[in-house]
């Protein structure tokens, strides 16, 4: 089974959904988890094949597609691509089962938004596997109509006028990035023939002058810093996580803002090194800022869904900084953190839509001492919550720990600046916790029901990954370990090897 | 005295246009002797008989490419039979939208609300002058993109211009606008057509020829008075421009899109643009290429305005056929970026690019023709809200085709812009690509500003409808959609078949 079939089997489902009639929503639903299960097992087949000991990218296929623009039909996966594959496709069944009636209060039934999500799951394989630089653009590009509709048909408020916002953003930023892709492909061009296989557009940077790659740079980071979102590009973030339904909120905070992270190691790294090191100041410096005003926005939050959405800025800083410490730690690390967050998000996500359907409302202060009234609810909200900051024993921690662990040894200061992200982090998650489980019923939740099968089953495995992966995480760090060392040192940096001062 | 030489014309290669004129020609016999009942279905069938033949004549002189096919007046080379087969292709589907003839007026030349007009209106008289005036038109146009002189360039201008002055005034509803249109039309382009001769005259004084290749030659010479080379590029290209409308001589293009008949509308905004800008890439890729430092300057200049004001002023467009003509402002700059860039990549992109956005235009105005209320179509956009509600795949093909004019991957218009960007930037224009970027940022706000309305409003009660679409109408709108699509995603054959095929013949 290759790539490109795993990538059809969604586009099939969505094929298959469009020929049931539309009254029969439950056996859409039923087709719809049954084709993301088939996509999960066929990934993780896959992934049994996977050498983890070859830093080249694996599972490679390349079709031309458009010759005389040099474009191909290039897919294949290292360590990070599948690690996020992996957490993408997990993630989509648990979706769908998640939220297994949240199309209904939507603007075009039932059928429509699963065939969103499916087309949605195809496009997400594909960005994170294409290795052509145009392969991943037009995936990159793409993705953004079935979620804009996902945002704007299914979700709840100013639904519309978010999915518009995020829309205009992300287009914004593509558009930047389409001109920094025109500029590398009249580059390759001029030096032996237009290319744009990633293997051979990473030759390029020693062709170009500094300030040639400084500007195709910022073209492809500030779009990916939209999609990450990094302070200050990240004001589409909250009110499109606040309008989603909690399944899409997961799709696009949980899987599509990793696309924005995956870029930078990918393309940024990869093809700029030179350039990546003359940013690298400015970076760190707005990584700190997300990290500590994504942390300070999310103390005083309001609503939970913009709670969460505020946490997601924060760990998207410690992850960018991870990105760019470049010390092999950090670098596994930061992918690690992506993997975590996905899931870590995804609880949260979860357990809030669930207690915001109940409840009718999303403000923190309506809700409390929900843990006397709806235990396993409360409880997995706390375990969600507990994996948001980080706390060791859950699998946020290991990653955590690794990304300021491996800045630490290049960029001290930073690290330190970045442990506050902890400390605050426990303030943001702990305070609504006592808020909205602890202390007395208040009016209004005496009557909430607690987690039904359904949503135990959703729940369950998401819980299960967190607290495994935190006790035993070396699986995963063992597909992206190489990987990730192979990147630090294709961008000429060795690891600092650990010093001992006074111990002399 | 010299003595009369007959002019040698080879009567294969010009096939194409002379098909196009007997029919036209036929068709005014038509109007003239056929009983009144069965005009509109003998006139429709011969003019897509006529085109498809012109076509097939057409693709008869591929290979056989030729300076000399009519005295050195028209040159006939890749680039030119590949124009020719873009114009002659979009006018084929936008000719089947003639076919709805309760849009046209029933008493043209009487005066709007006389007594005159109300009778015609109320005997349901269908006139069908326009077939032929568009096959007059299309003429023109065919024979504009191979001129190869500045006379028949003048002339080819006006055979191509005449009809579409009349064609304007001919809706049927709405009859002053569409006047108004036609009137203003026709002023300014008279106007634009005394600046082009202008122009004429000092290319003529200053290179002492009237043919492309000898203004290449007296460029590459050097010796004439370079200021008379200068206003004569300058006033030729206002002519040009105008014609394209590329600011600031666009004016008159969101008046008279919205006033002529949307079938209209449809052929003129998508076969225009490629006659005029192949017009375009001849006269500056081969006549004044030599002089290239001197006119770049001043058309980027012109394309970064053009883009840039294209886009900005349709963001408060409250009209749809508005909107659409102040977005072909916008494509219009970005297509003068292919022919500033001035090299194989801007030729071949630029045609892609104009037969792309020529398909996908006709069937975005094909689409505008369907929404109806009793008084006739609704342009206004406030009341397409909730269209996706009511018929979703008329809204769906419109934002396709809405996307397809953002140029977002998968449609033909991205790899429009992707190809004729890289040909600005190829040449060393950064400037043009990041404005260019910059601006189809801005566009994207109103085309998705559509699609909300479409899809996330909720319809207003008035009365508006989609009428079901004849089976003309039908294959134009499928017909538009599927090119654009299979444009999008698999481009290569025709990106190929252009590469190959592309050149000019100095």
């Amino acid at each position: 089974m290759t790539l490109t079939i795993i990538m059809m089997l969604p586009l099939l489902g969505a094929a298959l959904i469009a020929l049931i009639p539309s009254a029969q929503e439950r056996l859409v639903k039923q087709v719809a988890l049954a084709t993301t299960l088939v996509v999960a097992a066929a990934t993780l087949f896959k992934a049994m094949s996977f050498d983890v000991d070859n830093t080249e990218l694996q599972f490679r296929q390349s079709y031309s597609w458009i010759p005389s623009f040099g474009i191909n039909w290039g897919l294949g996966v290292d360590g990070i691509a599948l690690v996020l594959i992996l957490m993408s496709v997990i993630l989509a069944p648990l979706v769908i089962l998640g939220g297994w009636n949240e199309s209904e209060g939507g603007r075009w039934g039932v059928k429509t938004f699963y065939i969103l999500i499916l087309v949605l799951e195809t496009m997400v394989i594909g960005v994170f596997a294409a290795t052509d630089l145009f392969l991943f653009y037009v995936f990159f590009e793409a993705m953004l109509i079935p979620i804009y509709f996902l945002l704007g048909g299914y979700g709840s408020g100013e639904r519309a006028a978010a999915a518009v916002k995020f829309l205009l953003y992300s287009l914004f930023g593509g558009l930047l990035m389409l001109a920094s892709i025109i500029g590398l492909f009249v580059i390759s061009g001029q030096n032996g023939g237009v290319t744009f296989d990633i293997t051979e557009l990473s030759e390029l940077h020693t062709l170009m002058s500094s300030t040639t790659q400084n500007i195709l740079f910022l073209g492809f980071f500030i779009a990916f810093a939209i999609k990450a979102p990094l302070w200050p590009f990240h004001t589409w973030l909250p009110d499109a996580a606040k309008s989603g339904s909690a399944g899409t909120s997961i799709l696009l905070l949980g899987i599509l803002d990793k696309v924005g992270t995956y870029g930078m190691i990918r393309f940024c790294l990869s093809i700029f090194p030179d350039a990546s090191k003359t940013f690298t100041p400015v970076i760190i410096v707005l990584s700190l800022i997300s990290i500590l005003y994504g942390a300070f926005l999310a103390i005083g939050a309001k609503d939970i869904k913009r709670l969460i959405a505020y946490t997601s800025i924060s760990h998207f800083g410690f992850i960018t900084l991870g990105i760019f410490a470049m010390t092999t730690q950090s670098q596994s690390g930061a992918t690690l953190y992506m993997f975590n967050h996905g899931f870590s998000t995804a609880a949260l996500f979860f357990v809030a839509g669930w207690m915001i359907i109940r409840r009718g409302s999303s403000t923190i202060s309506d809700f409390g001492g929900l843990q006397r009234v709806t235990p396993i609810m409360a409880w997995s909200f706390f375990i969600a919550g507990l994996s948001g900051l980080a706390l060791p024993g859950l699998s946020s921690f290991v990653s955590e720990f690794l990304v300021l662990v491996g800045t630490y040894t290049r960029y001290p200061v930073a690290a330190i600046i970045a442990t506050f992200g902890i400390v605050l982090a426990a303030l943001y998650i702990l305070i609504p916790v006592q808020r909205a489980l602890h202390g007395e019923t208040t009016p209004g939740n005496e009557n909430l029901k607690d987690l039904n099968l359904r949503e135990k089953i959703t729940i369950a495995p998401v819980i299960a990954i967190i607290v495994f992966l935190g006790f035993y995480p070396s699986p995963l760090l063992k597909i992206i370990n190489p990987a990730a060392a192979h990147i630090v040192q294709q961008q000429g940096y060795s690891d600092p090897a650990p010093t001992m001062n006074g111990g002399k | 005295m010299g003595t009369f030489t007959s002019p040698i014309l080879n009567y294969a290669m010009l096939a194409p246009i002379l098909v196009v004129l007997a029919g036209a020609v036929v068709g005014v016999l038509i109007e003239a002797f056929a009983p009144r009942k069965s005009r509109a279905s003998s006139q429709l069938a011969l003019s897509v008989f006529t085109l498809v033949i012109a076509l097939a004549a057409l693709v008869r002189t591929r290979g056989t490419y030729s300076s000399k096919a009519a005295m050195n007046s028209v040159t006939f080379d890749g680039a030119g039979y590949l124009l020719q087969m873009a114009i002659l292709i979009i006018a084929i589907i936008a000719i089947l939208l003639l076919a709805d003839s309760d849009k046209f007026a029933a008493a043209p030349t009487a005066a709007p609300g006389s007594d005159e007009e109300r009778e015609a209106q109320a005997a349901n008289i269908r006139i069908t002058e326009v077939y032929p005036l568009t096959l007059f038109a299309i003429a023109g146009m065919l024979l504009f993109t191979v001129a190869s002189d500045l006379i028949t360039l003048f002339v080819a201008l006006e055979v191509l211009s005449l009809p579409l002055y009349l064609m304007a005034g001919l809706a049927r509803r709405r009859r002053l606008a569409s006047q108004e249109a036609a009137l203003k039309y026709f002023l300014l382009g008279a106007f634009a057509s005394a600046f082009f001769l202008f122009g004429v005259a000092y290319l003529y004084g200053y290179s002492n020829s009237i043919t492309f290749s000898g203004i290449a030659a007296a460029i590459t010479g050097g010796t004439a008075n370079d200021v008379f080379l200068l206003v004569g590029i300058s006033f030729v290209s206002v002519g040009l421009l105008f014609k394209v409308s590329a600011v600031p001589f666009h004016s008159w293009s969101p008046d008279v899109y919205q006033g002529s008949p949307t079938a209209v509308t449809a052929f003129m905004a998508a076969a225009t643009k490629v006659a005029a800008f192949g017009a375009m890439l001849r006269i500056f890729y081969v006549a004044f290429a030599g002089d290239v430092w001197q006119w770049r300057p001043m058309l980027t200049a012109i394309a970064l305005i053009t883009m840039v004001f294209g886009s900005l002023v349709a963001i408060s467009q409250r009209d749809v056929k508005r909107m659409l003509a102040y977005s072909s402002i916008a494509h219009a700059g970005f297509l003068l970026s292919g022919v500033i860039a001035l090299n194989k990549s801007g030729l071949d992109a630029t045609i892609f690019y104009l037969f792309a956005y020529g398909v996908a235009t006709v069937g975005a105005f094909a689409i505008v023709s369907l929404i109806n209320d009793s008084s006739g179509e609704v342009t206004d956009l406030n009341r397409w809200a909730g269209l996706g509600k009511r018929s979703p795949w008329i809204a769906i093909a419109f934002s396709f085709l809405l996307l397809a004019f953002a140029g977002i991957p998968l449609t033909s218009g991205f790899v429009g812009k992707f190809s004729i960007f890289s040909a600005a930037y190829e040449s060393g224009n950064t400037a043009i690509l990041i404005t260019g970027v910059l601006s189809s940022a801005i566009a994207a706000f109103f085309y998705i500003r559509v699609v909300v309305l479409m899809f996330f409003k909720d319809p207003v009660e008035d009365g508006t409808s989609v009428v079901i679409p004849s089976i003309y109408t039908r294959i134009t709108i499928l017909v538009s959609l599927a090119i654009t699509l299979i444009l999008g995603v698999f481009p290569a054959p025709v990106l190929d078949y252009i590469s190959q095929t592309a050149f000019f013949l100095r």
